[in-house]
């Protein structure tokens, strides 16, 4: 037996000060007592013979995928949605609950899918509920930002890990301002998703088609593992990936035999919207993630989701359950001559990119949009470092560079969630509270903290033989 | 001559980082030629000169890792190489990562240089948070003192089953002293290195037998607290079983000695039946009516070994016996308190100590810490007894100890002094502390003594002389 090299300390600092009297480095813990009425649970979480293994087993599967976009089609072909069959972003939830934003998506949705003329007809049509059924987007292997819904006539990217040939699916990014997503439903948003729906998932699926039949499937892993080098978190900057994207896919689409004004519009459009790339990086890492659902023993965090009225979390040990708490009001900057009383509570299934690491996660390696979410560039490095507490790991493909490329933190932990009382940090954009206005800002936002010890306690329950 | 290249699609580092990375791995054993790279059309150009074959399909956003063995190279060993360059690549000391401070024990490990068995953690949070905090440094190979109390023993002993799985120590819940290869933990004396291994279920209790060791000139390699339960019918000695497997390995420990209450009968079958598995000899230091006292124990290992056993000293001299009835021993050390009350008990019989309500106080005891710190680093409490108890006329004689060390009362003989000096009663100190302790032994002794004390460093000593004091008074 040796003389210890070096000592962790946690708790009293005189006992740490004793032993740096002795010539030995000491790291020290900061320490702070748990959430509320946790100890309990933590310890038999803690003790649960499967988690460190399940833990590795879940970081591992998720670190292991590869998302390709292999594919673009419409919702009612990939996913067999049917007309009156509504997706929405976040835990499951009905229209008398439904928040300002996502009834005015759903209302625009309604008269896009031609089941109303109008879409403020729609308001009886889900008071009724008789034609109309919502579900979450997650629970269709499918991601929506903000509002998300998704229609059967709207075009999805299908992105595939090749490795398992699993699938995850998002709609196409309309833009930013007045838009479906946001809660916008006004006859401007209703002609861009025709247009989107007649002639950019057309041309998308032609190019895309031949792209992967000419030089295989687009690497959207790849460009993410770039973009986040390029000042992209991937979340509220999408703008180098969106160029790559565009980069990969433009030969294709200037061969397709389109109509030359529709292919250069649909640049335009793609190249003009910095967020277009954000709709297959959501996929990319819902792929991810799922990889880790259903290990048992595992506590870690596989979905983030917001329905405008509740956030949700499910994590990999404890099935497809979704634990709920309010959704908050993100802090941030608003556009114009909206404020803090125009915002509806946070929204959209988008914070599945914090739950793979990136988004707020790697606000570091994205200092030019710190001002934009209402921070600092020295506010976005202690952001990321901060989420290396709460999380199992590092994605090695995916480094920052300022932090001496170090990897995104990755795998949200609820036990250190619930130790610490740190909470993920998530980068969003606000919808209005009003159903029809649209975007009024972005800003940052945390999930509610009780549903960490709430999940908390379903894992200690789950433990086998629970013996603390 | 084996040939092994491997796609990494999605995989991305800088250029200077995969030379150095590709460096790194061609000085691996076994390695004939090595080359990490982006396969860019210039890199697949020098991979093919270098003879390797590289997929077609292979693009500049994806990574290779192309190996040549030599004959007996083992492929594992030389991806783990890769892996582990790749790593440290990626990582710098001192880099930004390392500004924001750790949140849990695990992240501490994770940033400490050192890690696995090179380093230990102390945890002393409260009670109810202690077993995360310790399964951390279990979960990542490293031994773990629980400094805390109020841990219940079921997680003892979660805690204690994981790490012997594991060949890992767990000192405590609860264990206050440690010295481990010379390093002290939680509240340790300075001992010079030697033949002695200690495993102790009582922190004063080995920090007499520390000092004790010390003033004989007998060096301890290793001091390694259990914790008080450790050999409960609960816990049946995990720790102790670990602990007395450490020091049996330990070629300069040529003797074990174990400190602990006596334990239930099956629990010293099995201890016994396990001490006698081992090479090194193991002698029994047990805390209970009818046993030895710790300065009886401690002699008894000296002279086994054959050292002399020293003159204890005695310095100072007590103020004469001047009415009163009770002995009143006021104590910071549990075992101390214990041990002085039993030997009591011996001296005056057990019905009488009880009848005659004479008193041996500890208070390090739960009542008396509730929200504040231990009487080692916080003497307020004791101090405001002692001088209540000297003032009051029913004391006959007061019984104190003063323990030095690591993590202790910078101080204590200055702060104890004053009051002493007030007392026109008797008073009886056990110093308990090493030659090379941070308070100064020798001038503590002297402090004490000149303010009036008789001052003992046998703790057992100074009980038995405070008895007899007490039956002077009463006489």
């Amino acid at each position: 037996m040796n003389t210890p090299e070096a000592v962790v300390g946690v708790g009293a600092d005189l006992l740490a000060d004793a032993v740096e009297a002795q010539a030995v480095p000491v790291t020290r813990v900061d320490w702070r007592p748990p959430m509320e009425g946790t100890e309990s649970d933590l310890a038999a979480v803690a003790a649960d013979p499967r988690r460190p293994e399940a833990n590795a087993r879940a970081l591992s599967a998720m670190l292991e995928v590869t998302a390709t976009l292999v594919d673009v089609v419409p919702a009612a072909e990939a996913l067999g949605l049917e007309p009156g069959q509504f997706l929405h972003a976040g835990p499951p939830i009905e229209w008398a609950r439904a928040s300002g934003p996502l009834r005015g998506a759903l209302m625009g949705g309604a008269a896009l899918e031609g089941l109303v003329e109008d879409p403020d007809e729609a308001v009886a049509l889900f008071e009724s509920g008789t034609s109309v059924s919502l579900e979450p987007c997650h629970h269709r292997s499918t991601v929506g930002p903000m509002a998300g819904v998704v229609t059967p006539s709207m075009w999805l990217w299908v992105l595939e890990d090749p490795a398992s040939g699993r699938r995850t699916y998002c709609s196409l990014n309309e833009g930013l301002g007045k838009v479906l997503r946001y809660g916008a439903y006004g006859p401007e948003v209703l002609t861009r998703l025709r247009w989107m729906g007649d002639v950019l998932g057309p041309l998308l699926q032609r190019s895309v088609r031949d792209t992967v039949a000419s030089s295989g499937p687009v690497d959207v892993t790849g460009i993410l593992t770039q973009m986040l080098q390029m000042g992209d978190e991937a979340h509220n900057r999408n703008r180098a990936g969106t160029l790559m994207l565009l980069r990969d896919l433009s030969p294709a689409m200037v061969t397709s035999g389109y109509d030359a004004a529709d292919v250069a519009q649909a640049l335009r459009f793609v190249g003009g919207n910095d967020h277009f790339f954000l709709n297959l990086a959501m996929p990319a890492c819902k792929l991810a993630l799922d990889a880790a659902r259903g290990i048992e023993g595992s506590t870690m965090v596989v979905a983030m989701a917001r329905n405008g009225t509740d956030f949700g979390i499910q994590v990999a040990g404890t099935g497809d359950e979704w634990f709920t708490g309010p959704a908050q009001l993100a802090d941030g900057l608003f556009l114009g001559d909206y404020g803090p009383d125009d915002a509806n509570p946070d929204i959209g299934d988008s914070a599945i990119t914090e739950t793979a690491g990136i988004g707020g996660f790697a606000m570091a390696t994205a200092p030019a949009i710190v001002r934009f979410v209402g921070g600092s560039v020295p506010d976005a490095l202690a952001t990321t470092r901060r989420m290396h507490e709460i999380t199992l790991g590092e994605n090695p493909r995916w480094s920052v560079p300022v932090l001496e490329f170090q990897g995104t933190p990755t795998g949200i932990d609820v036990t250190k969630v619930c130790r610490t009382g740190i909470l993920p940090q998530i980068n969003t954009g606000m919808a209005g509270a009003v159903a029809g206005v649209g975007q009024v800002g972005a800003g940052l936002v945390t999930p509610p903290a009780e549903i960490f010890p709430q999940a908390l306690a379903a894992l200690a329950q789950a433990v086998p033989g629970r013996s603390l | 001559m084996t040939g092994h290249v491997e796609l990494r699609p999605g995989a991305y580092a800088d250029s200077v980082t995969l030379l150095q990375v590709s460096r790194s791995v061609q000085g691996v054993p076994g390695v004939a030629a090595a080359q990490v790279a982006m396969a860019t059309p210039l890199n697949v150009d020098v991979l093919t000169e270098m003879g390797f074959t590289v997929p077609t399909e292979a693009g500049p956003n994806d990574m290779v890792v192309a190996i040549r063995l030599t004959d007996g190279g083992d492929l594992d060993a030389v991806l783990a190489a890769v892996e582990a360059a790749l790593r440290e690549t990626g990582r710098r000391d001192g880099g930004p990562s390392e500004e924001a401070p750790p949140r849990t024990t695990a992240s501490a490990l994770r940033r400490t240089a050192v890690s696995g068995p090179g380093a230990v953690a102390l945890v002393s949070v409260p009670g109810p948070s202690a077993f995360v905090e310790a399964m951390d440094a279990l979960e990542s190979g490293s031994d773990v003192m629980v400094f805390s109390d109020n841990v219940p023993v079921e997680q003892e002993l979660a805690l204690k089953r994981y790490a012997a799985g594991r060949g890992l120590l767990v000192m405590g819940p609860d264990c206050g002293t440690a010295v481990v290869g010379g390093l002290g933990l939680g509240f340790a004396n300075v001992v010079s290195p030697g033949p002695v291994g200690i495993v102790a279920a009582s922190g004063t209790g080995c920090q007499q037998v520390l000092a004790l060791l010390d003033r004989a000139g007998v060096g301890v390699a290793h001091a390694l607290g259990v914790g008080g339960r450790d050999l409960s019918a609960e816990v049946r000695g995990l720790a102790t079983r670990e602990a007395m497997r450490r020091l049996d390995e330990d070629n300069t420990v040529e003797v074990i000695l174990l400190v602990s209450k006596p334990p239930a009968p099956d629990v010293a079958d099995e201890i016994r039946s396990y001490a006698g598995g081992l090479s090194t000899p193991v002698e029994l230091a047990l805390l209970g009516a009818g046993h030895p006292d710790l300065t009886e124990a401690t002699e008894s290992l000296l002279r086994a070994r054959g050292v002399a056993v020293p003159e204890w000293p005695v310095v100072g001299t007590a103020a004469a016996p001047s009415g009163g009835h009770l002995l009143r021993g006021l104590f910071v050390g549990g075992t101390l308190a214990g041990e002085a009350r039993i030997i009591a008990e011996s001296l005056l019989g057990a019905a009488v100590v009880r009848g005659a309500g004479h008193e041996f106080v500890d208070f390090g005891d739960d009542a008396y810490t509730a929200g504040r710190a231990h009487p080692m680093i916080d003497a307020t409490l004791r101090l405001e007894h002692l001088a209540r108890a000297g003032a009051d006329p029913d004391t006959a004689v007061l019984l104190v100890d003063v323990v030095l060390g690591h993590g202790a009362e910078p101080d204590p003989g200055a702060l104890l002094a004053p009051v002493i000096a007030g007392i026109g009663k008797p008073v009886v100190a056990a110093v308990v502390g090493t030659a090379a302790d941070p308070q100064d032994l020798e001038r503590q002794v002297r402090v004490l003594a000149e303010a009036g004390a008789e001052v003992h460093v046998s703790n057992a000593r100074a009980t038995r002389r405070a008895v007899e004091l007490t039956r002077e008074a009463t006489r």
